[in-house]
């Protein structure tokens, strides 16, 4: 009898984890990959350097995971950031006009040099970022000290993004040809360098939301901030803290993203990415009203966003169809989070002992 | 027997159990034609329940309703409402932004020809209005630009338009309204009445009590304590009746009380000056001493909670100060008072103490973080050896540290709470009901800890519905009426006195 009680605990265990669902959401998408794809699973060696399908998704997800790790935080304090992807295009416009001011004189300069920048590349990037951090900054302070809500405080922001994006390109796109630039977006050491960025900000993020008590704090209120405030905990800070990180992170990504199509396009730069942020956030398993997070779900959610976006494109999905085909997958996902759908599903496969 | 004096309900030995509470034990309660019938006692003594009970929200486990000499059994509200009973709750639920009319008849829309028709709705709803109530307003205009006062007429004329009430459940309607306010809802409850609806009116207010109920039903911890005529019980008499008094309790409690007593020394941890908010609490002076326990008397609504409240700094008091120590203090903030040592264990457990997604371990960290900053992290082995000495220390029944503490009973909870703060080493530790709704052996548990806490040289503040309870664990005790401090009392005091201070009559 014991003995066969034990492996059941691990599978609880396992069942129960916060990781389980998203991998299980991923393992189906590549498995359905595997079985539909030719050679989806090849990883090529080009000089050092692996490509491949499965490397596209992580080079292709990055801007979506750095987005996520922002977002996980915003939404585990029961709130929310539409405004990310417009903050991506603010950022990817600073950097633009920083490197190639030509369209400030109204006029767009094709420069073909690969070397040629306007400003040192530490200045690009800083200035860049500390706009993002601004436009975090600015979301906290509408939600934290306004209290207006998130939806709302973010909404303003999203909306006229894209106008102050393109008030600083002049209206115009501008190109990027900066090469050490480009390699945010493009480089590679043996694996896409915009991976390590994602490793990185990851990896700062956990450090500090695990081994101080930002973590905690931030879950105690997005979980019950009456308590939290009761408790001690300044509310307030800990909101202007994630909005204004969320922000960062959407800086960096729009510093991806502009790298990636060498462009800086206040348009489309980000464009409805803040869905897929949430979405990758919502499949890492935390609850749009508050509480737990797990940074580790939030960037397989992620992956599942991007693969899902490969996989239809491999088997020749027109991209005009696209977002109806993963809006279906999405909603498969999601039903798989429901209580309903699990009570139901564990209804089917407990064992009928019953008569 | 005259017709006035006909019962038109009769609810007799109902129960009903909550996962460990006994919410209403065999309690009866009978309503006259025409009357308007009180049903007092304090927080958590079965008076909601039993409404519930009575409107279909809550099946009883035993017991029965008799309507008009038929036996029923509601269903639910609407069910409730189409046997002709009716409830206006404290929060008004109707929508502020519709008009007085469509809110009035809101799913009861007159139609002509498919659509609403807006002139006999407007009319229907004006006479609706004037007839029932005497109310004379414009029912065009929205809901949310008229005072409170009369949104309540409102939602008493849509109860009684639904369905011609025969009941009418008032559930403290009055606690949001002025004396101008409150004299108004009484007239038309008087009209109500001559008309022959049978009223219950749920209310924390004394002085109302007498000034418009027929009779009274008191209960207590879920228990029916009696039913009497207005006119024959005094006020003394009746709040003895509902906060309870049993003289033989004095056993074990007493002892130690007495033996800690000794150990109070003159010493004021904190002394509050003039100290109040407008609106809240007026202003007060109050020292707390090493070791001693004081306890704070009085109705509910009578000012505890906000003098609670404003000691910890969870809301900014605009008069007078606070010392600690003999250091004027200068950040009242729940995070100042934290680090200054003053703890508060908040009245509503659900709402303001537990956090309910995190784990035993974090919710008892989670104020001593606080204090400690959001860099100065305890690592998990610190974390778990305080998360385990408090379970241990308070008998916190959980399977682990790790368990999540929603997860837990409502005494375990609160004892997490406890540690909470113990966590935090507070020299002034304040309790706001942190006996309400746990069982009898924790309720002793915590009223013993509150002494030996006192013993180590604490100063705790005591609040209580139960004034057996503050009695017994209580050096000195302060009386509250009507948001202001009126009596304070050391040493050996007798009940009655308290009750004659809580009650505001003279000895």
């Amino acid at each position: 009898m014991r003995k066969s009680m034990k492996p059941s605990i691990t599978w609880r265990k396992i069942t129960e984890s916060r990781l389980f669902f998203p991998i299980v959401a991923l393992s189906l998408i590549l498995i359905f990959d595997f079985i539909f794809i030719p050679g989806f699973f090849a990883i090529e060696n080009r000089e050092g350097n692996l490509h491949g399908s499965l490397v596209d998704i992580l080079r292709n997800g990055s801007t979506v995971m750095l987005l996520a790790i922002g977002m996980t935080l915003v939404i585990a304090t029961g709130g929310v950031d539409l405004s990310v992807g417009a903050t991506m295009a603010i950022a990817a416009s600073v950097a633009g006009i920083l490197m190639n001011p030509s369209a400030l004189k109204n006029e767009v300069f094709f420069v073909t040099d690969p070397n040629y920048t306007f400003q040192p590349l530490w200045l690009v990037i800083s200035s860049a970022l500390i706009v993002a951090i601004l436009c975090g900054l600015w979301n906290g302070v509408l939600v934290a000290y306004m209290r207006i809500q998130p939806m709302v405080a973010t909404l303003i922001l999203m909306i006229s993004g894209r106008g102050i994006a393109q008030l600083i390109t002049n209206g115009l796109r501008v190109q990027i040809t900066y090469r050490p630039y480009a390699f945010l977006g493009q480089g590679w050491m043996v694996l896409p360098f915009s991976l390590y960025l994602v490793a990185f900000v990851f990896a700062i993020t956990w450090f500090l939301t695990r081994k101080t008590a930002i973590g905690m704090f931030i879950e105690s209120v997005g979980t019950n901030f009456r308590s939290s405030y009761f408790s001690g905990i300044d509310e307030k800070k800990i909101k202007l803290l994630v909005y204004t990180f969320c922000g960062l992170c959407a800086g960096i990504a729009g510093l991806v993203a502009s790298s990636n199509i060498r462009t800086s396009d206040a348009n489309n730069i980000g464009l409805t990415t803040e869905l897929d942020a949430i979405l990758a956030v919502v499949i890492g398993g935390t609850a749009m009203a508050g509480g737990r997070f797990s940074l580790l779900a939030s960037m397989v959610g992620a992956l599942v966003m991007q693969a899902i976006t490969q996989s239809m494109y491999a088997i020749g999905v027109p991209a005009f169809a696209l977002q109806a085909i993963k809006a279906v997958v999405v909603i498969f996902v999601i039903l798989l989070y429901s209580e309903q759908v699990r009570g139901f599903i564990r209804r089917l496969s407990a064992p009928k002992t019953e008569v | 027997m005259s017709e006035s004096d006909q019962n038109i309900l009769m609810m007799e030995g109902i129960s009903k159990a909550f996962p460990g509470v006994q919410a209403l034990d065999n309690v009866s309660l009978t309503l006259k034609k025409g009357e308007i019938h009180c049903l007092v006692g304090e927080n958590g003594a079965g008076k909601s329940t039993l409404m519930k009970v009575l409107t279909g929200v809550d099946r009883p486990d035993s017991g029965r309703v008799i309507l008009d000499g038929k036996e029923i059994q509601a269903k639910s509200p609407q069910h409730a409402q189409s046997l002709g009973i009716s409830t206006v709750y404290q929060e008004i639920n109707l929508c502020p932004n519709l008009t007085v009319a469509e809110n009035i008849l809101i799913g009861h829309e007159p139609h002509k020809m498919g659509r609403i028709d807006w002139t006999k709705m407007n009319a229907l709803a004006s006479d609706t209005l004037q007839r029932l109530l005497g109310v004379d307003i414009e029912v065009d205009k929205p809901l949310g630009s008229y005072t409170v006062a009369i949104q309540q007429m409102v939602a008493i004329a849509r109860a009684l338009y639904i369905a011609s009430a025969k009941i009418l459940i008032l559930d403290e309607p009055t606690s949001s309204l002025d004396v101008h306010e409150t004299a108004q809802l009484f007239r038309v409850m008087s009209k109500l009445k001559n008309e022959g609806v049978g009223i219950i009116f749920i209310t924390h207010f004394m002085g109302q009590v007498y000034e418009i109920s027929d009779r009274i039903t008191v209960l207590r911890n879920g228990k029916w304590v009696g039913t009497y005529e207005t006119a024959s019980i005094s006020r003394v008499e009746l709040i003895s009746k509902m906060i309870g008094r049993s003289l033989a309790e004095f056993d074990e409690m007493s002892k130690i009380k007495l033996e800690s007593s000794k150990l109070i020394t003159k010493a004021a941890i904190l002394q509050a000056r003039e100290f109040g908010l407008t609106g809240s609490i007026q202003p007060f002076d109050l020292d707390l001493h090493e070791g001693e326990v004081v306890g704070l008397a009085g109705l509910l609504g009578s000012g505890r909670t906000e003098t609670a409240s404003i000691l910890f700094g969870a809301e900014k008091a605009d008069t007078g100060s606070i010392s600690m120590r003999g250091k004027l203090v200068q950040d009242y903030s729940p995070l100042g008072s934290i680090k200054r040592g003053v703890a508060l264990c908040p009245e509503d457990r659900k709402a303001a103490g537990i956090v309910d997604d995190l784990t035993v371990r974090e919710n008892i960290v989670l104020a001593m973080q606080a204090s400690k900053g959001w860099f100065n992290y305890l690592n998990l082995q610190e974390q778990y050896e305080i998360a385990e000495k408090y379970i241990k220390l308070l008998n916190i029944s959980t399977p682990s540290a790790d368990q999540s503490v929603k997860n837990l009973s409502g005494g375990n909870q609160q004892k997490v709470i406890l540690a909470r703060w113990l966590a935090t080493n507070p020299q002034v530790l304040i309790l706001d009901e942190p006996t309400r709704g746990i069982d009898v052996g924790t309720k002793a548990e915590i009223q013993k800890l509150v002494l030996s806490l006192a013993e180590e040289g604490k100063a705790c503040v005591f609040i209580s519905s139960e004034l057996e309870e503050v009695l017994r664990t209580s050096h000195r005790i302060v009386v509250l009426r009507e948001r202001e401090k009126v009596a304070e009392f050391s040493g050996e005091v007798d009940e009655n006195t308290i009750i004659h201070a809580i009650a505001g009559s003279e000895a």
